[in-house]
């Protein structure tokens, strides 16, 4: 910091910006959590904490009745089953409409060459297409196709592969952008076509960010059918949907357990997978 | 004819002048030298010559075909007969060696092929015998991680060199190598132009290295031909002009400002 004229200006010129930045931010919080009636004082209310505490209490002791066990252990394998093949739809959604969508792929781009708008122009289709999947959550997914095809995994199957090819594409095209274009580019200058680009410039560089992106994406994918269970896609959500409504906590406690094995389950494959892959 | 720059200009979209008014034209099988100071334009006239930037204004006609006239299928053609080596190669650090040669031919295999190759690479033999001629060989199955700056460079030189172009570029091939390599490289170079018959522009950085194994050598300054002259007429006088903002007082950011050396700029004899 020096001083001009009695006032302090920081020599770093990127100081200002920032602590402009900074503050906007915080402005910008403040009518955030006004919106969204948030108060921290609620939770410490003596009557809501009594409620709360009754509801937590009924968590311990687990249940573990062996029928209950039992039909734990088939939910978990059709949410795992729903979270496995709605990735592999979203997969077969978001892998070529990423490939579409990635800038770096551009021919044209290579030398401002002809074609270049019409290039920019081709490629707002499959990125709208990508934004209209993600943009529905994937609950709305779920209760348009369990009007579909009716109750059970299979609307939940459908879901994810929609709402998640949209995700896997738009962030797959970003890392695809984000990594070393250069080995693309000069494959590209020497007449390469776009997918053969892709295979010897592109994927081996953005390979190991595509796979833990996809993995917590899975991740990601047994939550979600969790939660699609809720409104009638099956699996450990709708168990876990009638443990709550029969007020029983021991169950939902152990369901959620089941919950914490499957996040620490993704956890690990996905450090494996990075460690194959680096 | 293999090149044809005919008034060719390239301003930059922040307004700079790269390349100002070039004209030259590189018979087929020629072997040119371009030098010249940092920031001179060497790169970026090699650029123009690879058909990786278009000109702002004038003609580059490369192969007998003005790429900027002709697109698709056709231009990815003519793409592929022009192979270019980097300062520094482009090859991705988890590819392996034999991966980064194969992928020269990526020009002409059609996508089936370029996919088959990476299950099970397509022309093992073909890319150890590139490689044998940069000496190595052994490193076939490496991967461009497991290397040193000298033998990824050889790595780029070998997927170039695999293409087989009818017209090589090489930006700087040498310049971050140490001297006995830089001359194994150029040599090679050199030697596989004259067996193929393929037209050979490269950019150095080393003069020696210009003047002793090519027949034509372009002096490049402020994005213009100051000289193309057969190296037995490239004086020490002209060097010095070359490369005087060097050797003087340095101009703001290293790239002497245009017209500064106007006086001395002659057109360039087409031998």
């Amino acid at each position: 910091m020096r001083s001009a004229g009695g006032r302090w200006i920081p020599e770093d010129p990127a100081a200002l910006p920032r602590l402009a930045l900074t503050v906007l931010m915080v402005v910008l919080l403040v009518p955030g959590f006004r919106l969204t009636e948030f108060d921290p004082g609620l939770l410490f209310d003596p009557h809501n904490r009594l409620i709360m505490g009754r509801f937590m209490g009924t968590f311990l002791p687990f249940a573990t009745a062996p029928d209950f066990l039992r039909l734990i252990l088939k939910a978990t394998l059709v949410t795992l089953a729903m979270a496995t093949t709605g990735m592999a739809i979203a997969l077969l959604i978001g892998c070529p409409l990423a490939l579409l969508v990635a800038r770096s792929l551009s021919v044209s781009r290579i030398g401002p060459g002809r074609g270049r708008l019409l290039g920019s122009v081709l490629r707002v289709p499959p990125r709208l297409l990508l934004m209209v999947f993600r943009s529905i959550p994937e609950i709305v997914w779920a209760l348009l196709f369990v009007r579909a095809v009716g109750l059970g995994p299979a609307a939940g199957v459908l879901a994810i592969g929609v709402a998640y090819g949209g995700m896997l594409g738009k962030v797959y095209a970003e890392i695809l952008e984000s990594g070393d274009a250069r080995p693309a580019a000069a494959l590209l200058a020497a007449g390469a076509g776009r997918f053969s680009a892709f295979l010897y410039g592109l994927w081996p560089v953005a390979l190991p960010e595509l796979l833990s992106y996809s993995v917590y994406r899975w991740e990601c994918a047994v939550r979600a059918s969790v939660i699609m269970g809720f409104v009638g896609a099956g699996g450990l959500g709708q168990q876990m949907d009638v443990s709550m409504r029969m007020l029983n906590g021991g169950e939902v406690s152990s369901i959620l357990l089941v919950f914490l094995m499957l996040v620490m389950l993704a956890d690990g494959l996905s450090a494996l997978l990075r460690r194959l892959a680096a | 004819m293999s090149l044809r720059l005919d008034g060719v200009s390239l301003v930059h979209a922040n307004g700079l002048r790269a390349i100002n008014d070039v004209r030259c034209e590189i018979r087929a099988g020629e072997h040119v030298a371009v030098i010249g100071p940092s920031g001179a334009g060497k790169s970026t006239l090699l650029r123009l010559m690879s058909t990786a930037l278009r000109p702002s204004t004038g003609v580059v006609q490369v192969l007998g075909t003005d790429p900027w006239h002709i697109k698709g299928r056709t231009l990815r053609q003519l793409r592929a007969r022009i192979g270019m080596v980097y300062q520094a190669p482009p090859l991705p650090a988890r590819q392996r060696v034999v991966t980064a040669v194969l992928a020269g031919r990526l020009g002409r295999w059609p996508a089936c092929r370029a996919f088959a190759s990476l299950l099970y690479p397509a022309d093992v033999a073909g890319a150890r015998a590139v490689l044998a001629r940069m000496e190595i060989a052994d490193k076939l199955f490496e991967r461009c991680d497991r290397l040193s700056g000298g033998q990824l460079q050889r790595v780029g030189v070998a997927r170039t060199l695999y293409q087989q172009p009818d017209l090589l570029l090489a930006d700087e091939p040498v310049s971050a190598v140490d001297p006995a390599l830089s001359i194994r490289i150029v040599s090679e170079l050199i030697r596989d132009a004259n067996a193929r018959g393929n037209t050979l522009v490269a950019s150095l950085h080393a003069v020696d290295l210009a003047l002793q194994w090519f027949p034509r050598i372009i002096g490049l300054r402020s994005g213009e031909v100051a000289f193309d002259l057969p190296p037995g007429e490239v004086t020490e006088a002209l060097l010095g002009d070359l490369y005087a903002s060097e050797q003087g007082a340095p101009v703001a950011g290293g790239v002497p400002s245009r017209g500064e050396f106007g006086a001395l700029r002659r057109e360039p004899g087409f031998s």
